[in-house]
């Protein structure tokens, strides 16, 4: 079996390689200026990287701030603020993530909102923030939902308000947990900040190797080493993510999983995990 | 909102929609079975070949799989998946990428499935003599499915919503829509609000139709 495999992952590997060969994607000029010029690094890829990880450093902040907020709206003890975020949430986290983006770059750029070299990461963030917000504020509320019940109980038995045992006893634990998760949001921002492409926002990587390919007619090969740039990106980040999950858990705490999402949504049902994979509780 | 409604036609790019999420349901559904077999096989081999699509596609971004689909694979490989008619081409591009994307996070989600079934299963289905193909189809990938209804209910839901990505390649679907709208009327909340409670109304019922599902279908142990 072991040869019918590699019998069938090396057919796999000639056929990438004759269709390569045959539309001359192959040759010599179009892969060596990743090693030999410089520009190409100077003038795209990097600026391109920096564009698409600083889009991402700024969404996340921002969507940790807006999934805070409606996180603990979603546990608040007045009933109107719950069912307000609990809309907001569940809205957000419906609707696709470029459809907010197109409208908020359509918003943007009608009503001069930003200068107009700033709009497109302007409306990148937006979608970006508004999308994994709602996404957070999900982890926060069963990151609250997954901590014993004790925890809680034992808080109040002690005089403490309800907001005290929120803010000092479960958001603090709920925060830990969610710490593998919030990492794998981040892989899900950086793969969706490629999004940027369809509003213009030209600096992120996908864009970069878009005019790359262009400007040194090696479209292939630019696109091929833009995703590796991704992969690798990602990868990192998941594994951190793993390691993360494994270190809080040698330390006896439960973390909410850190498996990746599609895009966004896998967030763990409230109360009981429906199966062991639904990115619910783990160990 | 009537305005929208009448002068632009909403239902057929949300047909389309529905369209590419169907097609790429079924497309996502038969890879990720099947790279979900080959990471359980026995054989390095195929392991690993399961391990690099899954690690390879769940970290590319969907927009890039998308966009190399028309302007690497159909321009320059010259793979075209209808010669004739362009904007058939890339709406069969766009169901391809989305069913390459979502398999590798169907796999994921039949491993986790397949995680839920007593190590027991697999050891008695060995010892009655089973082949790895004849436990695999008639002990774990049964009862993995229903483990992992909930998860794979997730992916596809996410699907319906990353069919949008079809946009940046011009399939006529709802996103493509919307920036035509836009670009012609203005940015305006009606506009957006049309589009957003499309999505709200096809994924709000499957999130609890898989739901019930998961409740119902959850193997009983």
């Amino acid at each position: 079996m072991a040869v019918v495999g590699l019998l069938v992952a090396l057919g796999l590997l000639y056929v990438v390689y004759r269709k390569m060969q045959a539309a001359n994607q192959l040759q010599g000029f179009m892969w060596k200026p990743f090693v030999t010029d410089r520009a190409v690094w100077r003038d795209y890829l990097l600026p391109g990287l920096w564009g698409t990880i600083k889009a991402a450093i700024i969404s996340i902040v921002l969507a940790g701030a807006f999934g805070l907020l409606f996180g603990i709206g979603r546990l608040s003890t007045v009933r109107v603020l719950r069912w307000v975020s609990g809309v907001v949430v569940e809205f957000f986290r419906a609707v696709p993530v470029l459809i907010m983006m197109i409208f908020a770059f359509g918003v943007y750029t009608r009503n001069s909102v930003f200068a107009n070299d700033i709009n497109p990461l302007a409306a990148v963030v937006t979608g970006l923030t508004l999308y994994n917000g709602a996404v957070i504020a999900e982890l926060v509320r069963s990151g609250v939902f997954a901590l014993p019940a004790g925890q809680g109980e034992a808080g109040l038995s002690i005089g403490l308000t309800p907001g005290q045992v929120l803010r000092s006893i479960q958001l603090p634990q709920a925060l830990t947990a969610m710490l593998p998760a919030l990492i794998g949001q981040f892989v899900t921002i950086l793969k969706d900040s490629a999004l940027g492409y369809q509003v213009l926002y030209s600096s992120e990587l996908l864009s970069q190797s878009k005019i790359l390919g262009s400007n040194f007619a090696n479209t292939v090969p630019a696109y091929l080493v833009a995703a590796i740039l991704f992969i690798t990106m990602n990868y990192l980040l998941s594994r951190l993510a793993v390691y993360v999950e494994k270190r809080l858990s040698r330390r006896g705490r439960t973390t909410l999983h850190a498996t990746g999402p599609v895009l966004g949504d896998a967030v763990p049902e409230p109360g009981p995990p429906v199966s062991a994979g639904s990115a619910g509780l783990s160990r | 909102m009537g305005n929208v409604l009448s002068n632009y036609d909403v239902l057929g790019a949300f047909w389309v929609t529905i369209l590419l999420s169907i097609f790429g349901t079924i497309g996502s559904l038969i890879l990720g079975t099947i790279v979900a077999v080959l990471r359980l096989s026995p054989v390095k081999v195929f392991q690993w070949m399961g391990t690099w699509y899954v690690n390879t596609f769940r970290n590319t971004p969907l927009t890039l799989l998308m966009v190399f689909s028309v302007l690497g694979m159909t321009y320059i490989l010259g793979i075209q998946l209808n010669t004739v008619d362009v904007s058939s081409n890339a709406f069969r591009w766009a169901v391809v990428m989305l069913s390459i994307y979502h398999g590798a996070f169907i796999c994921e989600a039949l491993r986790s499935g397949v995680n839920t079934v007593p190590a027991g299963q697999a050891e008695a289905a060995r010892s009655i003599g089973l082949t790895f193909g004849q436990s695999m189809q008639h002990v774990l990938l049964p009862q993995a499915f229903r483990g992992a209804i909930a998860p794979m209910g997730s992916t596809v839901i996410a699907l319906v919503k990353n069919s949008t990505v079809a946009a940046v390649i011009g399939v006529a679907e709802a996103a493509n829509l919307m920036s035509v709208v836009i670009e012609n009327e203005g940015s305006s909340i009606v506009i957006f609000l049309v589009f957003a409670i499309g999505f709200v109304i096809l994924t709000l019922p499957l999130g609890l139709l898989f739901t019930s599902m998961s409740r119902r279908l959850a193997v009983k142990r």
